[in-house]
C-alpha cells in the first residue's frame, strides 16, 4: 500500500511538532525515519496510525484520501503500529492479547486464533508460546506478538518506533529479517529510528525530521556524514575519551551474589577504582540489574560482601550508600527517577541540601535556570518533568547529582536518546570520572558498553564472566560472547578449573 | 453441637454472604475497569434503606431492589462522572460519598426504623433441594442467593472467557493498549462504574428484605460491610471466584464468632462480634506480604531451601493490582 502523508500540522498547546510535513512512502518499501529527540517523529506516525488527529493536513493510501476515528479505525484500513514500549497486556498470556480486540462474537474461537497465531510466527521463526504470559517474555518477543497480531488483522503497513531499544542483537537480526521479508511481500514498513547503522542496514530510504520539519530524504546508499548533518543541523564528531587515570578502589565486591526464581549469579569478585568505568552487558534479564542493584543497597545479595570507600557495606540499604556519596539512576527515568508532576524548580530544589523549612521561590527559579543552562535542558523552570523529552529528562537527572559523588550507578544511560544526546551525556560523565568519580552501569548497546567502558562484564546462562578489558574486545566479539558464544572461556567460574585452551570453534 | 445444627449454620453462612458476593463483584468489575469506588460502604447502607422503604410503601419487593439497585447505579455515576469527565480523585470523591450516603441513610431512615416490611420467601428448589446436605446447603434458600451464585459464575464467565472481558481486563491493565484495541476506554469505564455500583446497589436491599430483614438505623449492623467487600476485591486478586470465595470465608467467621460466643463467656460479646474484621485485615496482609522489601530482605537471609519453599508459598498468595487502576485515560 502507498501512503502519502501531506502538509501534516500538530501543535500541542504552543508547541508546533509536525510543521507541514509531506512524505511519499511507495508499497514495497522499508522506509527509515530519522530525528533527534523531540523532532515530531512519534507524533507523525501517530497521526498515520490514529492514535491522535492532525490539525491540518491529509493522508492518503494508495491514492485514497483517508481519515483515521481511532488506531482501530487505521488498523481495519490497512495501517498498524507498534510502539516504543509495546502496547500490550502484561499479566494476561500470549493468546489472550493476540485475541484481544480481534473483531467477532461474544466468545473468540481460541482455537483458530492459536492456529493463525502459531502458523504467522512460524513463517517469521518466532517462537511464542501462546500459553506464556507475557510479563515472562522479552520487549523482543513481546514485538513478535505484536507484529504477528498486527499481520493477522491485516496490516499492510507497518510502523515501527524505535522497535531496537532493549533488544538482543540476536532479536534484532531477526526482527530485521522479518521487516525485509514484509516488504519483499509487497507491505510498507516505517522504521522510526535514532541509530544510523540500522538504517544503513535495513531501510531502502529515509526521511530525516528536524524540530517538526522535513529537512530532507535520502535513498541507499547513504552518505552517512550528510545524514547526520540533517538530522543535528550539524556536524558532529565522534572523538575516543581521552583515557582517565585510575585511583583507589572505590568499591570492592567479594564473591557477590544475587538470585530470583531463576537465575542464580554467584562469585562475582570485581574492584572498581576511582575515574574507572565497568558495564554489564548481557541480554535483558540475565542478571545484570539484580547486581547492579545489589552492588548499590537496593536489593541484598544472598551472598558476598559489598565494600563501598573502605567501608562494609554488605546488606545495608540503599540510603547509606546515598549518604556515602553513590547515586543510582534507574532505567526507567520517569516512575523511579523523577517526580512527573514536579518541575525542573522542584526537582533542583529537592536535590539541594535543605536550609530552611519553607521553599524559596527566588532561590529555586534561580537554581533552575543554572542546571538549564548547565545542561542544556530544553525546557523552562516551571516546566513539568513529564513534559520533557527522554534526552532533557537524562539531562535533568544529571543536573540533580550531587558535586561530589564517588560512584554513580546507572542502567542504560542513553536508553532512547539522540546522538548529540548520547555523545553530551557521557561526555558529562568522563568529566566526573576525571575528578574520580567511578561509574558502574549496564547497557545494552554494544557501542556504549565498548566506547565507554574501561572493563566490561559480560552476563549470560545465569553465569558472569571476569572483567573483560574493553579494549581486548569488539562490537562482533562482545556480540558473540552475549549470546553464550565461546562465554565458557571467560565465565568467572572458569579460572578455578584447570586451563584447557580449547580452540577456538 | 449436632450436624444438623452445624448444616444450618453452614446454610446460613452461605446466605449471609450473600450480600457480601454482591458487592465484592460489583467492586470487581469497577476495578477491572480501572476505577475505583470507594463509596460501596455508604451505597449498601443507603440502598438498604431506600430499598427496604420503598418495599414497605408500595408493598412491592420487586421495587424495592430496583430502587436498591438504581441508589447504587446512581452514586457509582456520580464516581464515575466526578473521576472520568471532570479529572477529580476517585478515591477522595469516593471516601467523601461512603460517609454522606452513610449519614444520610440513617437522616432520610429515621421515621422507618423498627417498621415490619415485607421479606423476600425462601424458595426451596424442587429436587434439588431433596439432595443430603447439598441440598440444605446450596438449594434452600431464597432466590438471591441463587442469583448470587448464578453471578459468581457469569462474572467469571464474561471477564475470562468472552471478547469484551478480554478488553475489560486490558481496561484496567493499560487502557492505551486497550484503546489502541478498539475500546472506547471512557465510555466502558463509565459502563462498568456504574454496572458495578448496581450490584453493590443489590446489596442493600439483599439485607434489608432479607438476610438482616428491616431498617434499624444506626444498628443495622452493616455499616462495615461495604469496607470488607473493597478489601475482599484486592484479596481476591480481581477474580470473581477468588473474590466470592473471600465472602464466603468472612461470613463463615461471622458465624464462627456467634458459635464460639457461649463457649468463651470471659470474652465481650462485642469482640467477637467485630473479630471478623481484623482477620480479614490479616488474610488482606498475607497477600501483599511477599511484595514487602523487608519481606524480600529477611527471605534473602534464610537457607536456599527454606526461601524458595517460602517465596513460592507468598507468589501463589500475592495479588497485583490492575496496573492502570486508578489512573486517568487521556486519548490523546
Ligand atoms: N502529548 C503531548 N503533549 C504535549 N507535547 C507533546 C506531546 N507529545 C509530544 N509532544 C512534544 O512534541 C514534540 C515532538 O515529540 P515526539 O514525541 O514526536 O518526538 P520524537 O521525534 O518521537 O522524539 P524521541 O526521539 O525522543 O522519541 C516534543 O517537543 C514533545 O515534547
Ligand atoms: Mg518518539
Amino acid at each position: 500500500m502507498q501512503v502519502e502523508l501531506r502538509d501534516i500540522h500538530k501543535f500541542f498547546g504552543p508547541v508546533h511538532a509536525n510543521r507541514g510535513i509531506t512524505l511519499t512512502i511507495p508499497a514495497g518499501t522499508i522506509q527509515g525515519l530519522l530525528g533527534e529527540n523531540g523532532a515530531g517523529k512519534s507524533t507523525l506516525m501517530k497521526i498515520l496510525s490514529g492514535f491522535i488527529r492532525p490539525d491540518r493536513g491529509e493522508i492518503r493510501l494508495d491514492g485514497r484520501p483517508v481519515s483515521f476515528r481511532s488506531p482501530a479505525d487505521a488498523l481495519r484500513q490497512g495501517i498498524g503500529m507498534l510502539h516504543q514500549d509495546p502496547l500490550d497486556f502484561p499479566p494476561m498470556r500470549v493468546l489472550d492479547n493476540f485475541v484481544a480486540g480481534s473483531p467477532g462474537g461474544l466468545l473468540p474461537d481460541k482455537e483458530d486464533a492459536r492456529q493463525a497465531l502459531l502458523s504467522i510466527s512460524q513463517q517469521f521463526g518466532f517462537s511464542l508460546d501462546p500459553d506464556a504470559y507475557v510479563d515472562t517474555l522479552t520487549v523482543g518477543e513481546r514485538q513478535q506478538l505484536e507484529i504477528v497480531r498486527l499481520l493477522w488483522l491485516g496490516a499492510r503497513v507497518l510502523i515501527f518506533d524505535e522497535p531496537t531499544t532493549g533488544i538482543s542483537a540476536q532479536q534484532r537480526e531477526k526482527l530485521f529479517a522479518a521487516l525485509r521479508r514484509l516488504a519483499d511481500e509487497g507491505r510498507t514498513i516505517i522504521f522510526v529510528t535514532h541509530k544510523l547503522e540500522e538504517v544503513q542496514a535495513l531501510c531502502h530510504r529515509v526521511a530525516v525530521l528536524r524540530s517538526g520539519e522535513l529537512v530532507g530524504e535520502a535513498q541507499a546508499p547513504y552518505d552517512l556524514d550528510r545524514l547526520v548533518e540533517m538530522m543535528f543541523g550539524k556536524v558532529i564528531t565522534v572523538g575516543r575519551a581521552e583515557p582517565v587515570p585510575l585511583g583507589e578502589p572505590v568499591l570492592e565486591l567479594r564473591d557477590l551474589a544475587v538470585e530470583d526464581h531463576r537465575l542464580h549469579i554467584r562469585g562475582v569478585t570485581l574492584d572498581i577504582r576511582a575515574g574507572e568505568v565497568i558495564g554489564l552487558a548481557g541480554m535483558e534479564g540475565s542478571g545484570q540489574r539484580r547486581l547492579l542493584r545489589a552492588a548499590a543497597g537496593l536489593i541484598r545479595p544472598t551472598g558476598g560482601t559489598v565494600r563501598f570507600l573502605g567501608q562494609d557495606m554488605t546488606g545495608r540499604p540503599y540510603l547509606d550508600f546515598h549518604k556515602a556519596g553513590a547515586t543510582y539512576i534507574p532505567a526507567d527515568r520517569m516512575t523511579e527517577g523523577l517526580f512527573p508532576d514536579l518541575t525542573i524548580a522542584e526537582h533542583v530544589a529537592l536535590a539541594r541540601e535543605q536550609t530552611g523549612f519553607l521553599l524559596n521561590a527566588e532561590q529555586m527559579r534561580a537554581w533552575a535556570q543554572e542546571a538549564i543552562e548547565n545542561f542544556s535542558i530544553r525546557g523552562r523552570p516551571e516546566t513539568p518533568a513529564r513534559a520533557l523529552s527522554g534526552g532533557n529528562q537524562q539531562r535533568l537527572l544529571l543536573a540533580l547529582m550531587r558535586p561530589d559523588l564517588r560512584l554513580i550507578f546507572m542502567e542504560h544511560p542513553t536508553r532512547g536518546l539522540d546522538l548529540e544526546s548520547a555523545l553530551w551525556i557521557w561526555r558529562k560523565l568522563k568529566d566526573r570520572c576525571r575528578k574520580g568519580t567511578a561509574i558502574f552501569f549496564m547497557s545494552s548497546d554494544l557501542e556504549e558498553l565498548l566506547n565507554y567502558s574501561d572493563r566490561v562484564l559480560v552476563f549470560f546462562g545465569g553465569r558472569v564472566s571476569r572483567p573483560l578489558p574493553a579494549e581486548e574486545l569488539d562490537v562482533e566479539r562482545l556480540g558473540q560472547l552475549i549470546g553464550g558464544y565461546g562465554f565458557d572461556r571467560v565465565a568467572n567460574d572458569a579460572i578455578t578449573e584447570p586451563q584447557t585452551e580449547g580452540k577456538a570453534a | 453441637m449436632s450436624w444438623d445444627l452445624i448444616l444450618t449454620g453452614l446454610a446460613g453462612v452461605v446466605a449471609m454472604a450473600t450480600p457480601v458476593v454482591f458487592a465484592t463483584l460489583g467492586e470487581t468489575l469497577t476495578e477491572r475497569a480501572g476505577v475505583i469506588n470507594l463509596s460501596v460502604n455508604g451505597t449498601i447502607l443507603l440502598s438498604a434503606m431506600g430499598g427496604f422503604v420503598a418495599a414497605l410503601t408500595t408493598g412491592s419487593l420487586w421495587l424495592g431492589f430496583l430502587v436498591g439497585m438504581l441508589i447504587g447505579g446512581a452514586v457509582a455515576f456520580l464516581v464515575a462522572f466526578t473521576s472520568l469527565t471532570l479529572k477529580q480523585s476517585q478515591v477522595a470523591v469516593g471516601f467523601v460519598l461512603a460517609l454522606f450516603t452513610r449519614d444520610l441513610s440513617y437522616y432520610l431512615g429515621n421515621p422507618f426504623v423498627g417498621k415490619q416490611g415485607p421479606r423476600v420467601p425462601v424458595m426451596p428448589i424442587p429436587g434439588l433441594s431433596k439432595i443430603p446436605v447439598l441440598g440444605e446447603l446450596l438449594f434452600d434458600h431464597d432466590p438471591l442467593t441463587y442469583l448470587s451464585i448464578v453471578l459468581i459464575f457469569v462474572t467469571w464467565f464474561w471477564v475470562y472467557k468472552t471478547r469484551p472481558g478480554l478488553i475489560l481486563q486490558g481496561l484496567g491493565e493499560r487502557p492505551a493498549a486497550a484503546y489502541a484495541r478498539g475500546a472506547n476506554v471512557r465510555l466502558q469505564r463509565f459502563i462498568y462504574t456504574v454496572l458495578g455500583g448496581m450490584l453493590v446497589g443489590l446489596a442493600g436491599p439483599t439485607y434489608s428484605l432479607s438476610v438482616k430483614a428491616g431498617w434499624k438505623g444506626t444498628i443495622s449492623g452493616l455499616d462495615g460491610i461495604g469496607w470488607i467487600a473493597l478489601a475482599l476485591t484486592i484479596f481476591g486478586a480481581w477474580n470473581p471466584l477468588r473474590g466470592a470465595a473471600g465472602a464466603y470465608m468472612f461470613a463463615l467467621l461471622q458465624w464462627l464468632s456467634l458459635v464460639v460466643q457461649p463457649y468463651l463467656p470471659g470474652v465481650p460479646t462485642q469482640v467477637l462480634q467485630v473479630a471478623p474484621f481484623p482477620l480479614m485485615i490479616l488474610t488482606l496482609l498475607l497477600v501483599n506480604i511477599g511484595n514487602t522489601e523487608w519481606m524480600k530482605r529477611t527471605l534473602a537471609g534464610l537457607p536456599p531451601d527454606a526461601r524458595h519453599f517460602i517465596s513460592r508459598i507468598l507468589r501463589a498468595l500475592q495479588v497485583t493490582p490492575p496496573a492502570g487502576l486508578g489512573r486517568a485515560f487521556e486519548e490523546e
